[in-house]
């Protein structure tokens, strides 16, 4: 192109260029506002100066005003294949937290997981759940979790972590100093071949295993029966007979979650099945397990070695002084081959005689499988202990801390921290700067397991992978290849590693196990855990065994049994509000750990309680005490206090610090091994302070009410299938029998159900309180977590709640005796939650009708149209309906309580499908309408009916013993409809469903609200003459 | 000229002409206010914005600052309520019932019980708007107005619409009929004031009335009238009130009895307020010969007689949860006793209170005395808190699933929303009492003796 010269100008101006215009030519506007300060008067502004200003001071300011706060919506800019906005994608994975596992699938929602459900395709936990898998969703939100890398405590970048780690590494390893990696049980067989190739790079590596709650006991005790250290698999659902010594197998003990399902398969009756195990439980504390046991025997921790012992006796028909155990035995020789006992001690001694009892019993093959072995717990106390010695004389020179905490759980975490000053190079892989991760050089965060690959193996065999599910949240690093990067591999990969290992398993397409999440396998991965177990016969020494237990168990003032909640458990999720909510399902408490004292104890000691509030106590243990409030917990065996783990965390995170005391240092060691029982040396003195634990659950029996908990045991149930129902009569004309049940009768005409008819069904049997559920609903509904001053207030928001009632030792009219719970009562768990009921209460005396009846049952609650008058709370006969007394979401004053609905990060785990109410109005359990809703669109989409089992709602499908049955009762095919014996009757021309199983009843019944939640009687396994009322 | 029988005690003593009556009245009105008018005006208004403060926390924050929990849903706030209500009945059964049945000793005592019906209405009005969760829109809401929500109404079947209903038909009425009343006084003041302010406002609150015959003729016909509309409310303000209660499903709630038993008690407590304010009034006003010993009796008799429906009522709840068989309700009465339970001391507060306390008005000394009628009547108001709160809370506190059972514990802002309201009242009572006629003076005028000379 040619040079074009010509010029273009804008005024004639800037043509002539003057010197003037130049200076002005860049300001846009006039210095020379028309105002009339520029006037010949001159001098200051005048009163029109004023107001113009004034009015264009307004204007701006009521504009800046009127601008809506920027929220940010990012719209992708390409669409991702897998990611349709509004449609949920489920992705199979693995729940592990140190040594627990759970086949899981995992529901995300635009790229976010939200929600957890049990994996049906593993054949170990068959879909089942408990609180803390439904909980670990939150964990990942968690705002304590670590942003990055840490060197010296201060943010760093991985490449340079990276440089120093391999330096100190490469510097102590060239010392010949000693390099541990100190873990909890690691069930990946693909992580352990990593650690292999850690050690093959660093010689001198040793792993050294731990776990929080050992199970080394029994580890110790198959090596000397069996030759193996190995931990059996169980099947209780093949037991006929159950003895458990202190063993919460329900609830935390190994692994609950698998326990829980095959423990509820035989707690099942029907019209096929007039048969259920027995259950006897011998333990200190009651425990979750206790709470379901047919009968249960408080001893003391000193006394339960030496029961099992006695118990082996008297299958040997040595009487024993107990008449537990000489009833026990009883059943136990008449079940040969279909009982379990099992112990939840951890001292090989005992471990050794219950092998040797089911030795006897001949439950080997049958329902202790040694050669399938469980790797849930493979920590060794004596090589914790030795590493802490190695430590302290300053023979290891560098620590990995991969996924654990001993400076929190381990027992001996004051003598740890002592020996760490001697050790040069500390690392922990924590996800947040908990009590190891402060006291280490270098913090490496590993990737949360939602967003991870990994593999595990919970049973030999039987193998489930984990997946991401989301892009990493943080500048985190999955552990397994920060240590490849250690040891040297360039550019590690562990998903490419997972894939290549897994080829010796015989996977050469990933993504087809992916898909189910678990597979089975007679292979194995890695060669380490190829031997099998070659021989079942026991040889372990029992002689030896009964004469360490005699000698070791002698005790002498009061004894302390150490044991864990079910939410919290060791306190590796403590930071997680769902958890600390979570009322424990025995005490009812929340957000505390207390001492349990036994009643007799209390009186004795003249505690009082009301509402939760009782005196503190100095808890003293061989010279180290704590200062923790009592809780009178009845059941609690005489002489005995108990005191739960997984409290006093100093730096868990804001939501969980200071919340109650840390009990870790009182675990002892004996016989070798952590002993979570403390025979003597424990001193308790009551503090005139008092201290209110917040309680969910004030009144603790269920007053005789026959309304409410309907029971019976099994033999009456055998003769007569309606045995325990109580069935209210009310006197009529038109019957020929001059009566009728009270709930038939009702002044209005039912409802048409043309469609569907929601309804669900709770099986008191099956149920066992685990509360699973309970954090279900809470994940899946945006339920606020309202933190102890207001559960103390009595204003806890869980739409499904387990009401739990003691038995008490009163007669029956004596309403005042009724009140106080027998000193070892028989528990009931009773799921409740809205009733959904078609005469509903609530529903007439809305002034606005804000809730209102659906055409297919459901008794819906419209937030938008609540103005909050609590008339309906009032009115509601189950007292299911909670209040938003505050704002709990954005809120300063519930922010490190409800952290779900407190920041960005929190709120990534709310349900979209759910509103998140506001303050003032009313909620409560909407029978999951969401998910009704979702399931009816995605059969119209295909042209057809819902299926029974397309639609389940968060209880029914976390529950883990399948005690909840949700469906449409008008579906002739589902689950419900066959388990109730549902059938249709015309009754003024609408049709009515009419239950006919005799095991099912309406609570209230008498009150003729006709809920859609029916619930089966409670049978227990006792004999007749052992019913309490 | 009203004839007046010589064997009854003359309703006004003290040998006052008209012009005494007059002078007696309107003298409050056009004088300079009392120091213990301002002392007394003084203490309601502080009451008034500590309570204020209560107000405005519990709108800020929410209802969480109130005591209240997932069992208990209502416990100081509908207690207040209807203890409001209650009070509130008094007036229009003075004004009404009392008018219906030519009860002539009501002329010196109606207006004023009219006025503490109209502040009573306005506090117990307080509380279905304050303890309400979303405030902003239900008092809106609640009203059967025509929307855009797609033609969404109230629900028709719900007594708390019922009561939406009840107290402001009831509020209009009795101001109207209150108001109706004071046109002949405020015609009186207007006449005699001196100063331009009192003449201009008094003059429109008169609406220029002319005290023509006609005039006074339309005037008594429309008492009448809104005497015979009134009559009705008086029964069933509180009637519906008890349905909030009657209606429900909760054991001790759930009652056929509530409607009269709680009309009774309106009564009862309203009669007491009334005696309170009056012999306080009487004090302070010199109202000595217009607010005499008979008064005071025969309000005292209205009381035993209330108060002992009350009393059977009591009895009959009692026995039907024995008889009935309903294991909750025979709980919730007897067994768990509410004599015997966590809440005794306010069911034994409200036996106290309501029965043993006032039984002793059957002795004409303890009902004739104004310093033991005075307590009494206190007594009575505090009993017949009480009793809602007994009714409320307690059956709460304890009804089909023991799992949920909990108890109440007030915050201090449960006691300052009561406080506004009690400061609202008085203040309203102490404006009322300054700037308007508190005796009827046109009518008390019908019933002296003597038009126009003083006797003796």
């Amino acid at each position: 192109m040619s040079d074009n010269k010509k010029t273009y100008w804008k005024g004639i101006e800037q043509l002539s260029n003057d010197p003037e215009f130049i200076k002005n030519a860049d300001k846009e506007f006039p210095e020379f506002l028309p105002t009339e300060q520029n006037s010949e008067e001159g001098g200051g502004s005048n009163r029109r100066d004023f107001l113009k200003m004034m009015g264009f001071g307004i204007a701006a300011v009521s504009l800046a005003a009127c601008e809506a706060p920027i929220r940010k919506a990012i719209p992708y800019v390409n669409k991702p294949v897998d990611v349709d906005p509004g449609v949920p994608n489920y992705y199979a994975t693995t729940y592990v937290n140190g040594g627990d596992v759970c086949s899981i699938v995992v529901k995300t929602r635009e790229g976010r997981p939200i929600k957890i459900e049990g994996n049906k395709s593993s054949k170990i936990t068959q879909g089942a759940t408990n609180a803390q898998v439904q909980a670990s969703v939150l964990t990942l939100y968690d705002n304590e979790r670590l942003r990055g890398p840490k060197i010296a405590q201060k943010n760093a970048k991985w490449a340079d972590l990276d440089k120093e780690v391999i330096n100190k590494l490469n510097s102590v390893a060239a010392k010949g100093g000693q390099i541990k990696i100190v873990s909890n049980t690691i069930t990946s067989p693909t992580t352990l071949k990593v650690i292999e190739d850690f050690k093959a790079k660093y010689p001198t590596t040793e792993l050294v295993t731990y776990d929080a709650v050992s199970s080394d006991g029994i580890l110790k005790a198959n090596e000397e029966s069996f030759g193996q250290r190995v931990l059996p698999s169980y099947d209780f659902s093949k037991a006929d007979v159950i003895v458990s010594f202190g063993a919460d197998f329900l609830g935390t003990w190994i692994s609950p979650v698998e326990y829980t399902k095959q423990y509820s398969k035989t707690r099942k009756l029907g019209p096929d099945k007039k048969t259920m195990s027995r259950h006897y439980q011998f333990e200190s504390n009651l425990s979750l397990t206790g709470s379901n046991a047919d009968y249960r025997y408080p001893v003391k921790p000193s006394e339960s070695g030496k029961l099992v012992v006695e118990l082996y006796n008297a299958l040997g028909n040595k009487k024993s002084s107990n008449e537990g155990i000489n009833k026990a035995a009883a059943d136990l020789k008449k079940a040969r081959g279909k009982s379990l006992v099992v112990s939840g001690s951890n001292d090989p001694a005992v471990q050794v005689m219950v092998n040797a009892i089911n030795n006897l019993l001949g439950s080997y093959g049958k329902t202790v499988d040694i050669s399938t072995p469980s790797n849930y717990r493979k920590g060794d106390d004596s090589a914790m202990k030795r590493f802490v010695a190695d430590a302290k004389s300053g023979r290891v020179g560098a620590v990995i801390f991969y996924n654990c905490n001993p400076l929190y759980n381990y027992a001996g975490a004051a003598e740890l921290k002592e020996a760490l000053s001697k050790v040069s190079v500390k690392l922990s892989t924590a996800d947040r700067p908990d009590e190891t991760a402060i006291a280490s050089d270098y913090v490496a965060p590993d990737h949360h397991f939602l967003e991870s690959w990994n593999d595990a193996e919970p049973k030999k065999g039987s193998y489930t992978l984990t997946q991401p599910t989301i892009t990493p949240i943080f500048k985190t690093r999955q552990a397994q290849e920060s240590l490849m990067t250690w040891a040297g591999v360039a550019e590690p990969d562990y998903y490419t590693y997972l894939v290549n290992a897994w080829k010796a398993l015989g996977v050469n397409d990933i993504d087809e196990v992916l898909y189910e999440g678990v597979y089975e396998t007679s292979k194995s991965l890695t060669d380490a855990v190829e031997e099998t177990v070659s021989t079942t016969s026991f040889n372990g020494n029992i002689s030896a065994a009964s004469q360490k237990i005699a000698k070791n168990y002698k005790g002498s003032g009061v004894e302390l049994a150490i044991y864990q909640k079910v939410g919290i458990g060791d306190g590796s999720q403590a930071n997680n509000p769902w958890l600390q909510e979570l009322p424990d399902p025995v005490s009812k408490s929340t957000w505390d750990n207390y001492l349990t004292v036994s009643k007799k104890w209390a009186s004795d000691n003249d505690l009082s309680s009301s509402q939760g509030e009782c005196n503190k106590a100095k808890l003293t243990v061989n010279g180290k005490s704590v200062t923790v409030p009592i809780l009178i917990q009845p059941g609690q065996a005489e002489g005995t206090v108990g005191l739960a783990l997984g409290y006093g965390r100093t730096s868990a995170g804001k939501v969980a610090d200071g919340r109650g005391v840390d009990a870790y240092p009182f675990v002892n060691l004996l016989n070798g091994t952590n002993s979570y029982d403390v025979f003597s040396g424990v001193t308790i003195e009551i503090l005139p302070e008092r201290y209110q634990i917040a309680q969910t659950q004030m009144h603790q029996t269920y007053m005789g009410r026959e309304g409410v908990i309907q029971e019976s045991v099994l033999s009456e149930y055998q003769k007569d299938p309606f045995a325990g129902r109580y069935r209210p009569q009310i006197a009529d004309w038109r019957e020929e029998s001059g009566s009728t049940p009270a709930g038939a009768l009702s002044l209005w005409k039912g409802h048409e159900y043309n469609n569907h008819h929601w309804g669900m069904a709770i099986d008191l049997n099956s149920c066992t309180g685990c509360s699973a559920c309970v954090i279900s609903c809470h994940s899946e509904n945006n339920v606020p977590v309202v933190g102890r001053q207001e559960v103390i207030n009595k204003r806890d928001m869980h739409w499904m709640r387990i009401d739990r009632y003691y038995s008490s030792d009163a007669a029956p009219d004596d309403l005042k005796g009724l009140e106080e719970a027998a000193a070892n009562p028989e528990v009931t768990f009773q799921p409740m939650m809205c009733q959904h009921c078609n005469n509903a209460p609530c529903e007439t005396v809305c002034p606005v009708a804000a809730t209102s009846h659906s055409t297919e049952g459901l008794n819906q609650m419209v937030y938008n149209r609540c103005i909050g008058t609590r008339y309906c709370a009032n009115n509601c006969p189950y007292k299911v309906r909670r209040f938003n007394w505050f704002k709990y979401h954005d809120n300063g004053n519930f922010e490190n309580i409800n952290t779900a609905m407190n920041s960005d990060l929190g709120k990534m785990v709310l349900n979209p499908d759910v509103t998140v109410r506001s303050r003032g109005v009313m909620e409560k359990c909407s029978m999951c309408v969401q998910r009704i809703q979702y399931g009816k669109l995605e059969a119209k989409k295909e042209g057809r009916r819902p299926n029974d089992g397309d639609i389940n709602t968060a209880c029914a499908s976390a529950c883990p013993s399948d005690a909840i049955v949700f469906g449409d009762m008008k579906d002739e095919n589902s689950r419900i409809y066959q388990l109730l014996k549902i059938k249709d009757t015309e009754i003024d021309y609408i049709t009515e469903t009419e239950i006919h199983e005799p095991r099912a009843y309406h609570v209230l019944e008498e009150i003729g609200v006709k809920p859609n939640i029916t619930y089966l009687t409670k049978i227990r396994n006792k004999d007749l003459k052992d019913h309490k009322a | 000229m009203q004839v007046t029988s010589s064997v009854r005690e003359p309703l006004v003593t003290g040998g006052k002409t008209v012009h005494d009556v007059t002078e007696d009245i309107c003298r409050q009105v056009e004088g300079k206010p009392s120091k213990s008018w301002m002392l007394g005006m003084a203490v309601s208004l502080v009451a008034l914005l500590i309570g204020a403060y209560a107000v405005f926390m519990l709108v800020w924050e929410g209802i969480g600052v109130w005591g209240l929990n997932k069992t208990i849903g209502w416990a100081w706030d509908i207690t207040n309520f209807v203890w409001w209500v209650g009070i509130g009945h008094a007036g229009t059964l003075i004004s009404a019932i009392l008018l219906l049945f030519r009860q002539k000793w009501r002329m010196s005592i109606n207006r004023a019980a009219e006025a503490m019906t109209i502040f009573a209405v306005i506090c117990a009005a307080c509380f279905p708007g304050l303890h309400m969760g979303r405030l902003w829109l239900g008092f809106y809401w609640a009203l059967p107005l025509p929307n855009t929500f797609g033609s969404l109404w109230v629900n028709f079947n719900s007594p708390l619409l019922w009561d939406v209903f009840a107290i402001s038909t009831y509020f209009t009425v009795s101001l109207v009929f209150w108001y109706i009343g004071l046109i002949p006084d405020f015609a009186s003041i207007r006449d005699r004031a001196t100063n331009k302010i009192s003449k201009m406002v008094y003059g429109t609150l008169s609406f220029g009335w002319d005290g023509a015959a006609k005039t006074w003729g339309r005037y008594e016909f429309v008492a009448l009238i809104l005497a015979g509309l009134a009559t009705p409310l008086v029964l069933s303000v509180h009637t519906i009130v008890s349905f909030d209660f009657a209606t429900s499903v909760i054991p001790g709630w759930h009652s056929t009895i509530f409607p009269p038993y709680f009309v009774a008690g309106a009564i009862f407590s309203g009669f007491a307020m009334v005696l309170t304010l009056l012999l306080i009034a009487r004090k302070l006003l010199k109202l000595e010969d217009y607010i005499t010993r008979e008064h005071v009796e025969l309000m005292n008799i209205i009381i035993i007689v209330t108060g002992g429906v009350v009393a059977i009522a009591y009895a009959t709840e009692f026995f039907i949860g024995w008889y009935t068989g309903v294991e909750y309700e025979n709980y919730t009465y007897m067994s768990y006793g509410a004599a015997t339970g966590p809440y005794a001391w306010a069911f034994w507060a409200l036996i106290i209170c309501n029965i043993i306390i006032p039984g002793t008005l059957w002795f004409k000394q303890v009902r004739t005395n104004f310093i033991t009628s005075f307590i009494i009547s206190i007594v009575i108001n505090i009993g017949m808190w009480f009793e809602r709160f007994d009714i409320i809370v307690m059956c709460l506190s304890r009804d089909y699933l023991p799992s949920s059972w909990s108890m109440f514990y007030p915050t201090i802002y449960d006691v300052g929303v009561y406080v506004f309201t009690l400061g609202l009242f008085f203040t309203l009572f102490l404006l009322f009492s300054k700037f308007f006629p508190v005796i009827n003076m046109a009518e008390v005028k019908s019933i002296i003796k003597s038009s126009s000379s003083k006797k003796n």
